[in-house]
């Protein structure tokens, strides 16, 4: 009995155009890693909520050929009744808890099939361990972080070991070295419990090796179907990962499924040197290049403290300055104090210690841009120039729920940067869900904004777009600086925050992006060295 | 205010025996008019608090309803009629006509706003010391519709206010003059939908639709669990046994009557003593 099998699915959601699956057949067997790849709005998420049998029973719309999980028709079973051979995890964490603690969220599901409480207190157990929640059982779950709640989200999903696991975008809240985590714990529970993993996800580079297969989704139907070297030889340039094009412009096949498997190759033909090493600065140089810097900064962290009352500090004695038109990007790990930092620079929190300058007003863009929309129209949140300097002006009659995840960030800045010109822009996370032609659109306005004099900070996870528009890269880790250098530099020589360019060529030559990789092992002279 | 598990006798009880024991300790104070009465209840529901480890936020919660207990005096003081005693002539106000305010009306006022008190108190009480996974758990044996709506608006607050949260700082960085809270709240109401079927969603791939009724999870009774059923018990008990053999002594119009005799005394220690006796046992209160 197959995982799960689509039969000729088209779907089109309730008062839709056109449909968000076309003619969807395909098969995932038990124990498949199948990833879904796909730009946005190519209908991953569609298909994911397909198989948890939200599509149609609680979305509605129009609903055309056949889909089973775990050998229940999704015509006849309801969602409630295809939970329990398949468990679902969607993107936002905060509405993917239901409980009020840990333990009760980890037992939820078992409870809903009626398993006798030694077995859900068995399953609680183990679904903790599996995920590496024990430590937070008895935690309230409105006090967990983002990343923790999609662990503990996760762990309700696994906890009546489904077969099929539907996972959209797990590791979009979490840092490198969570995400990589989060994927471990997913490989070895599809290895040892057979259960099958169709994971929907656009940084394929942190995926693609521990799949089986890629289901590569265009404008809703499938357009590839093959393991993931055959989807790396047929996948359009978009859905390329950064090591499949570094071959493609070096004109080295076959393209790497992964970093060692790129290595591999490079080392075959001699192009790999064989102690290529890391380069991340010492914080002892920072002390110097900081105290230059403060006087003349469009924005500056002097000794910042940020202290809870009764908890932790969450800030430790920052020391940062960002002149005019400095593009940098903020790194480090769920929790380092990125967000915290952004927040104080934007004066929604104060110091508890130490101070905030900034040369004039500094523009925060937060996590969710919907928040800044009041208003029942587009055309009502900015005025008709402003839209159409952000490429709006045809959407000023939409409503602002409306618009795409891209048209709401693009919305959201232009809302943000609306006056006098900022002496700082600040960005908080702007590539959740994001695919590369967006990553790519938003660079080129970073990267825009700082040529007119804006000092640009952005918080990101995103090693890979860090690279496409950031001068300069500050790690942080525990609530201090761990790192302040050229990008190159700290993205080039690290384990978990470097680009897969960087891993595949040990950093040599500094190289982030496949384009500088592949410009480094064409030229001849670098070939020599090598 | 929320759960948070404590180590704390009412805590450790049971979700339906903590709740039981809150509720009957309202609906006491509910039955009770002698001002002495209603400030033993409330001193129980503040020690007892304090006994729980929420005192702090049980006493905010007391400190923000001490103005809606104010506006229950003043109300009453204006549209009872009732008492011999006028204190003050306001005159004519239509449409209540003439506005002769009593010390009856008003000391009645204030004991019906000090018996408003006690009842908030005793539901912040519960707010932070049951265990609301496991009050759910308890009744969705018994409904299941009731159980799910219950399910779907507890956990909707929570992401709600945290979505008022975040677009509130997020009008904080939009320029120019900030927008107003009903604007925010107006945006929050409208996106609360989305979130509902995000989390019905969220309930439904989890399998509560399945409607399964959970089995009973046998569990042996703590000394907490009986401490506090023979506590609400008793407090039960002693009310009714009051109002009937009619200890409390209290009339409120046309004189008003609150002597503090010895069966009022002794009712108002008894009370005391039966609420806060569970809370003298400390053994097993951890998890």
């Amino acid at each position: 009995m197959s995982a799960l099998e689509l039969e000729r699915v088209t779907y089109r959601y309730p008062g839709a155009e056109r449909p968000a699956l076309r003619d969807v057949s395909l098969t995932v067997e038990p124990g498949e890693f199948v990833v879904l790849a796909g730009e946005s709005g190519s209908g991953k998420s569609t298909l994911l909520r397909a198989g948890a049998g939200l599509v149609p029973h609680f979305h509605g719309g129009d609903f055309t050929g056949r889909l089973s999980a775990g050998g229940l028709d999704s015509r006849e079973h309801g969602p409630a009744e295809l939970a329990a051979v398949a468990g679902s995890l969607f993107q936002d964490p905060e509405t993917q808890v239901v409980m009020g603690t840990v333990r009760a969220e980890l037992a939820f599901p078992l409870e809903n099939r009626g398993w006798s409480p030694a077995a859900v207190a068995r399953g609680v157990e183990e679904a903790a361990l599996a995920l590496g929640v024990g430590a937070l059982l008895d935690r309230a779950t409105h006090e967990l972080s983002g990343g923790e709640l999609q662990r503990v989200a996760l762990g309700a999903a696994l906890a009546a070991r489904p077969r099929l696991l539907l996972l959209d975008e797990p590791t979009s809240q979490l840092d490198p070295v969570a995400g990589d985590e989060l994927l471990g714990v997913l490989r070895r529970i599809n290895e040892e419990w057979g259960t099958a993993v169709v994971l929907a996800e656009h940084r394929l580079e942190r995926c693609l090796a521990a799949a089986d297969r890629v289901i590569a989704l265009q404008d809703g139907a499938v357009i590839c179907d093959a393991d993931p070297r055959g989807f790396l030889g047929q996948a359009p340039e978009a859905l390329l990962t950064p090591g499949a094009r570094l071959f493609a412009r070096a004109g080295i096949t076959p393209a790497p499924v992964a970093v060692k498997d790129a290595r591999a190759t490079l080392r075959a033909r001699g192009l790999l040197p064989e102690a290529a090493g890391p380069a991340v600065d010492s914080p002892p140089r920072f002390g110097r290049l900081r105290r230059r810097r403060a006087a003349d900064a469009a924005l500056a962290f002097e000794r910042v403290w940020l202290e809870i009352p009764r908890g932790p500090a969450v800030l430790r004695g920052v020391q940062l300055a960002l002149e005019g038109g400095e593009r940098v990007a903020l790194m480090g790990r769920n929790g380092a104090g990125k967000s915290t930092l952004l927040r104080l620079a934007a004066g929604l929190s104060e110091p508890t210690r130490g101070r905030v300058r900034s040369a004039g007003r500094v523009s925060l863009l937060l996590q969710h841009p919907g928040d800044y929309f009041l208003a029942e129209r587009v055309g009502e949140e900015l005025d008709a120039d402003a839209l159409v300097a952000a490429g709006l002006g045809e959407l000023a009659d939409r409503h602002p729920r409306d618009l795409s995840g891209g048209e709401r960030q693009r919305l959201a800045l232009a809302i943000v940067l609306a006056g006098e010109p900022p002496a700082a822009v600040c960005l908080d996370e702007p590539t959740r869900g994001m695919d590369r032609a967006h990553k790519d659109a938003l660079a080129a306005l970073l990267r825009d904004l700082a040529a007119r004099g804006a000092a640009v900070l952005v918080a990101t996870h995103d090693a890979e777009f860090a690279a496409a528009w950031a001068q300069r890269t500050v790690l942080m880790g525990d609530g201090t600086v761990v790192a302040d250098a050229p990008t190159t530099e700290v993205l080039g020589g690290g384990w978990y925050f470097a680009t897969q360019t960087a891993r595949i060529l040990g950093g040599h030559g500094g190289a982030l992006l496949p384009e500088d990789g592949a410009a480094l092992l064409r030229a001849p002279a670098v070939a020599v060295v090598l | 205010m929320s759960y948070r598990r404590r180590p704390s006798p009412l805590h450790a009880a049971r979700a339906l025996i903590g709740s039981a024991y809150c509720v009957v300790l309202a609906a006491v104070a509910l039955s009770f008019e002698h001002p002495l009465l209603l400030l033993a209840a409330l001193a129980a529901v503040l020690i007892a608090a304090a006994g729980a480890g929420v005192g702090g936020a049980v006493a905010r919660v007391l400190a923000w309803s001490l103005p809606f207990a104010a506006l229950i005096a003043v109300i009453n003081a204006l549209v009872v009629r009732d008492g011999v005693t006028v204190i003050a002539r306001l005159g004519s106000l239509p449409p209540l006509g003439q506005l002769d305010i009593t010390r009856e009306a008003l000391a009645y006022g204030g004991v019906l706003g000090l018996r408003a008190l006690v009842v908030i108190g005793c539901f912040a009480l519960h707010s932070a010391a049951v265990d609301p996974d496991d009050l759910l758990r308890a009744f969705r044996r018994v409904s299941f519709r009731s159980a799910l709506t219950a399910a779907l608006a507890t956990r909707l607050v929570p992401v709600l206010a945290r979505d008022a949260r975040r677009l509130s700082d997020a009008q904080r960085c939009r320029p120019g003059a900030p927008a107003s809270r009903v604007a925010i709240m107006r945006a929050v109401t409208a996106g609360a939908l989305d979130r509902a079927v995000d989390v019905a969603a969220t309930l439904e791939v989890r399998g509560y639709g399945g409607a399964v009724r959970p089995p009973r999870r046998p569990r042996p009774w703590s000394r907490h669990d009986l401490a506090f059923a023979s506590s609400a018990l008793a407090l039960a008990v002693l009310a009714g046994v009051a109002a009937a053999a009619g200890w409390e002594h209290f009339k409120a119009y046309p004189v008003t009557l609150a002597p503090l005799d010895g069966s009022v005394l002794a009712l108002a220690g008894a009370l005391l003593a039966v609420a806060l006796l569970p809370f003298a046992e400390r053994r097993g209160v951890g998890r």
